[in-house]
Formats: structure tokens, C-alpha cells, sequence
């Protein structure tokens, strides 16, 4: 079983529960932080890879808890539209979510490597990644 | 001697639906498995494309009168500025001109979000612009002020009108300092963090006829989804060879082209405005030339591959800004497509801005045009300056 990446969304009242603690204590969860930010309004955000057979358990505490809960592939999106397959955005990402196929030189996205560091959004010439929140 | 042919016979075989023609991909397989000799004797025309940010370009446009009539100083399209130092109603919108309100890199590094070549993308793919214009007012033309929409319908002539396009080739920018640098190539990592390329190599137009043998004025090219035509050198048009360290030559640099074609004709899947985080907006241009294969030695050049083209690897934190001359050594196109480059001893990782995929679209088309007649030949009523012309950059000095 791979594990699930999701992103948690947390709001001022929200962000200082130790929710780490209840995760693995209470459903014997394995938790990777993979990112975790809180921003001047106390508003957080935090991406986690999450394993365990209590899995979906946590989910529902952790909404329980008011915290919103989206799988990361939702977040970072590809517009086909926009994207010209430079490759630009292959030399930033540092999960290799974004990386060329050869010989064909088409830019690949697997979604499900993303860290939602976001470099792409802003190194996209065309501005073909997008944030959904 | 090998085989001869003239544009007037390719076209008559283009009319007849009989032309043989390929990519420049597609040849240069063609002439590994049967060699030169026999692949032009049977090649009619060989099709290049590219599709990169090419900043040097932008449209003339002509609004048409209001009534009462207005000279227009000064317009805005969507709140870029357009320059209107010409006739009344006629303005030029620039690719890289970027919004009146843009923070530029006040806030580094600024995004440019839209900008001239924005405006030119809404424009081809039928959105309505703002139009706001001011003037001083004169007798013949009394309105002093206009704030209006329109679209790329509405206008008399929308004219693309690039003067610098299609580079020949182009530095691969890396940067050795240590801290990261916003470019026109890119965002570049410290200390050899990334190096960023723009052509497409073995199907970019110029480095396919390195002699300017074909490519002249009065070329008939693919632009912007539509048809186009070469009209004179681009400027900065330095055409010559790259030489290794013991003189071989291993590609060639330093041409371009000035090119135009009918806005209204073209599409916004091969006009895309751009931005360059921390540098600025630009217009990411398809283009395509065919290559008459009038003679074996003009065939040898269109079939050149990735890994017989090179690209000089430049500094862009030090070298490039201060003029310093000089590379840190040539590097194949198959190299820099593998995915990975040496340079001064580090493994460095590449990436292309110019998109490949859409440079072989951009072939595959006017291969389809072609093959189907609909495409012919413009002989050039007179041919661009190539490497024996010498022709070298000049410098600006500080009086």
C-alpha cells in the first residue's frame, strides 16, 4: 500500500492542535511531513504523506477537528490548454512530478510526486500550472 | 554532380500533388539509410520548425476612425501601451511592453503577467480588448479622448511584424554564482544549479540552411498558424559558424530574420504571450520554413542532426551582463536533450524553453500544406547575407 499524499488546510482557531500527536497515538498512523506552513494570519497549511489501516479513521478526525482535507493531485493542475511542452518547469521541480519524456521532449506530470512547493506556478512561462484550492 | 532542381520545378510539383516532401526530423534517417546522393534525388523540400519566446516581435494595427476623427497620441490595448509615433489610428503593440500598472521587479521577482504579447494572444483567439486612447486634438482631428472595445475583426489590418525571429541558435544560460538569477532564459539555480536552452536543434529553421542558400527575401514561411513571409535579415543578424577548440565547424549561430504575415490568419496555440519571472513579458512565436532541396549540398545542411548541432554553455550571472566574452565550452543539441550536460566538470541538469513537440507540429504541418498543394515555394527576390558576408556585431560605447 502507498501511502496518501493529502493536503490539510487549518484556519486560525484550528492550526495549534496537535494533530501529529492524535494521528499516531490515536490511529497508529505513519506521517511524513512533507511541508507545513503557517502564514501572519495563523492560517495553515500542511502536506502529508499518511499510511496505516486506520487511515480513513484519521481522515475523519482530522475533519472532525475542522480541518479541510483534498489529495495533493487536486491542488497543483495542469492546463493542457496553456501548456506549449517547452519543458521550462522540468528543471525546477524538485519531485521530479515534472520531468520530459524522451525522445518525445512532451512534459509529464505525475501529480502524485508533487510537494506543492509551487515553483512551477511561477516559472511556467505560459502560466499552465495552477493552484486549486 | 549530383541532382539540380530550380523553385519553378518544385512548385510545378506541388501543383501536380507529386512533391516528396519531409521533415527535418524525418530526413535526416532518410539520408543515414540511403545517403545524401539518393535522398536528393528524390526530396523536393525539407520542412523546419521552431516555437520559442521570440521578443522582438509585436503588430502593426489600424483601428479605423470614430467620429468625430482622433489622431491618437497615445493608446493603451488592455492597458499596455501601444506605440503611435506613426498615422492616426495606426499603432504598433510590442510583445514585450507589459501593463501600465505592472509592478515590474519592485517586488522581486515580478511576475509579468500580461503584456504586448498577451494582448497579440487575446487578440488572434477573438477576445475583446480594452482600446483607450488620448490625443492633443487638432482641426482635422478633433476627439481628444476614446475609451472603447474591439477585436481582431473590428480592425482594418492586424499585421504581425517580427524583426528579430527564428535565431539561428542560442546560448545555453547556466549561472555560476551563488545566488539564483531571473533571465530572459530563465530562472537559473546557483552554482551550476540548472542550464536552460531555446531551439529546436535538428528542426530549427536556420541552422537547417546555414548558408542562407535558400532563405532570402520573399520566403513564403508558416507564422503564427498562418502564412508568412521573410521580408529582410531579422536585426542582430550576424550569421557564422561555430568552431570547436581545433577549428572544426559544429553548427552555426548568430542569424535572424524579420518576418510577417496576416494576423488575422493566425491562431493562439502558435501565438502564446509568455512571462519570465523577474525579467518580463514576451510572445512565444511558431514558425516553420521549408527548404527547397535544390542541390545535394543544400540537402547536406537540412539534414543535420542533434548530435552534429551545438550551443555555446554562457555565464548569465557574470559574462553575459558585463559583455565578457567567451563560453564554458560547446555542447551537443543531443546532449542537452538527453537531460543532462557537463559543464566545468559538474553534472548540470537542462531544460528547453523553446517546446519541441510544437516545433515538430509546426513541421508536420507545412509538410501537410505543402503535400496538399495548398503551400507553394516563394523564390526570394533576393537572398539574406550568410557567413562569408563577415558581418559582426557592433558594440555601443559610452561617449
Amino acid at each position: 500500500m502507498a501511502p496518501h499524499k493529502i493536503v490539510l488546510r487549518f484556519t486560525a482557531t484550528t492550526s495549534d492542535q496537535p494533530i501529529i500527536y492524535h494521528l499516531v497515538k490515536d490511529y497508529d498512523l505513519v506521517v511524513n511531513i512533507v511541508k507545513a506552513k503557517i502564514n501572519p494570519h495563523l492560517e495553515g497549511t500542511m502536506v502529508l504523506d499518511l499510511i496505516g489501516e486506520k487511515y480513513e479513521e484519521g481522515i475523519e478526525y482530522l475533519r472532525g477537528q475542522g480541518i479541510t482535507v483534498h489529495p495533493l493531485t487536486q491542488e497543483v493542475v495542469r492546463n493542457y490548454d496553456r501548456c506549449t511542452n517547452c519543458g521550462a518547469c522540468t528543471g525546477h521541480c524538485p519531485a521530479d512530478a515534472l520531468y520530459m519524456e524522451r525522445p518525445s521532449m512532451e512534459v509529464q506530470f505525475n501529480g502524485d510526486r508533487c510537494v506543492l512547493c509551487l515553483q512551477c506556478v511561477k516559472i511556467c512561462p505560459v502560466r499552465a500550472m495552477e493552484v486549486r484550492i | 554532380m549530383g541532382v539540380e532542381r530550380t523553385y519553378a520545378e518544385i512548385n510545378a510539383r506541388i501543383k501536380a500533388g507529386k512533391a516528396v516532401v519531409l521533415t527535418a526530423e524525418e530526413v535526416i534517417g532518410k539520408v543515414r539509410e540511403q545517403g545524401l546522393t539518393k535522398t536528393a534525388a528524390e526530396v523536393d523540400v525539407v520542412t523546419t520548425g521552431t516555437f520559442g519566446p521570440m521578443c522582438s516581435s509585436g503588430a502593426f494595427l489600424n483601428f479605423g476612425h470614430s467620429s468625430p476623427r482622433m489622431r491618437m497620441t497615445k493608446v493603451w490595448l488592455n492597458n499596455v501601451p501601444a506605440y503611435t509615433g506613426i498615422a492616426a489610428v495606426d499603432a504598433y503593440i510590442g510583445a514585450t511592453e507589459i501593463s501600465e500598472d505592472d509592478p515590474t521587479n519592485s517586488n522581486f521577482p515580478g511576475e509579468f503577467r500580461y503584456g504586448g504579447g498577451h494582448v497579440i494572444e487575446d487578440l488572434v483567439a477573438g477576445k475583446a480588448i480594452k482600446l483607450e486612447a488620448i490625443s492633443y486634438g487638432t482641426d482635422c482631428y478633433p476627439r481628444k479622448e476614446i475609451a472603447t472595445t474591439l477585436s481582431l475583426q473590428d480592425l482594418n489590418e492586424a499585421i504581425l511584424f517580427n524583426p528579430r525571429n527564428a535565431y539561428q541558435n542560442y546560448n545555453c544560460a547556466v549561472n555560476l554564482s551563488d545566488k539564483t538569477i531571473h533571465t530572459y532564459m530563465g530562472t537559473l539555480k546557483p552554482h551550476l544549479g540548472n542550464a536552460n536552452y531555446s531551439t529546436s536543434g535538428q528542426l530549427s529553421p536556420l541552422m537547417k540552411d546555414p548558408n542562407f542558400a535558400t532563405i532570402g527575401i520573399g520566403t513564403r514561411i508558416f507564422l503564427g498558424g498562418g502564412v508568412g513571409y521573410v521580408v529582410w535579415n531579422g536585426t542582430q543578424h550576424f550569421p557564422g559558424w561555430l568552431k570547436d577548440e581545433q577549428g572544426n565547424v559544429v553548427g552555426s549561430a548568430g542569424g535572424t530574420l524579420s518576418v510577417l504575415g496576416d494576423l488575422k490568419q493566425m491562431k493562439p496555440q502558435w501565438l502564446r504571450g509568455a512571462s519570465f519571472q523577474g525579467y518580463g513579458a514576451t510572445l512565444n512565436v511558431g514558425l516553420g520554413i521549408p527548404i527547397p532541396i535544390l542541390n545535394e549540398e543544400i540537402l547536406r545542411f537540412a539534414a543535420l542532426s542533434d548530435e552534429e548541432l551545438h550551443a555555446p554553455v554562457v555565464d548569465y550571472s557574470e559574462n553575459y551582463p558585463n559583455r565578457i566574452g567567451g563560453n564554458l565550452g560547446l555542447v551537443s543539441y543531443a546532449q542537452l536533450k538527453s537531460g543532462k550536460i557537463t559543464v566545468e566538470g559538474k553534472e548540470v541538469p537542462t531544460a528547453p524553453l523553446s517546446s519541441y513537440p510544437k516545433a515538430r507540429e509546426i513541421a508536420a504541418m507545412l509538410k501537410e500544406w505543402i503535400q496538399k498543394g495548398d503551400f507553394l515555394l516563394g523564390e526570394p527576390s533576393q537572398l539574406l547575407p550568410g557567413p562569408s558576408a563577415g558581418l559582426s556585431g557592433k558594440t555601443l560605447e559610452i561617449r
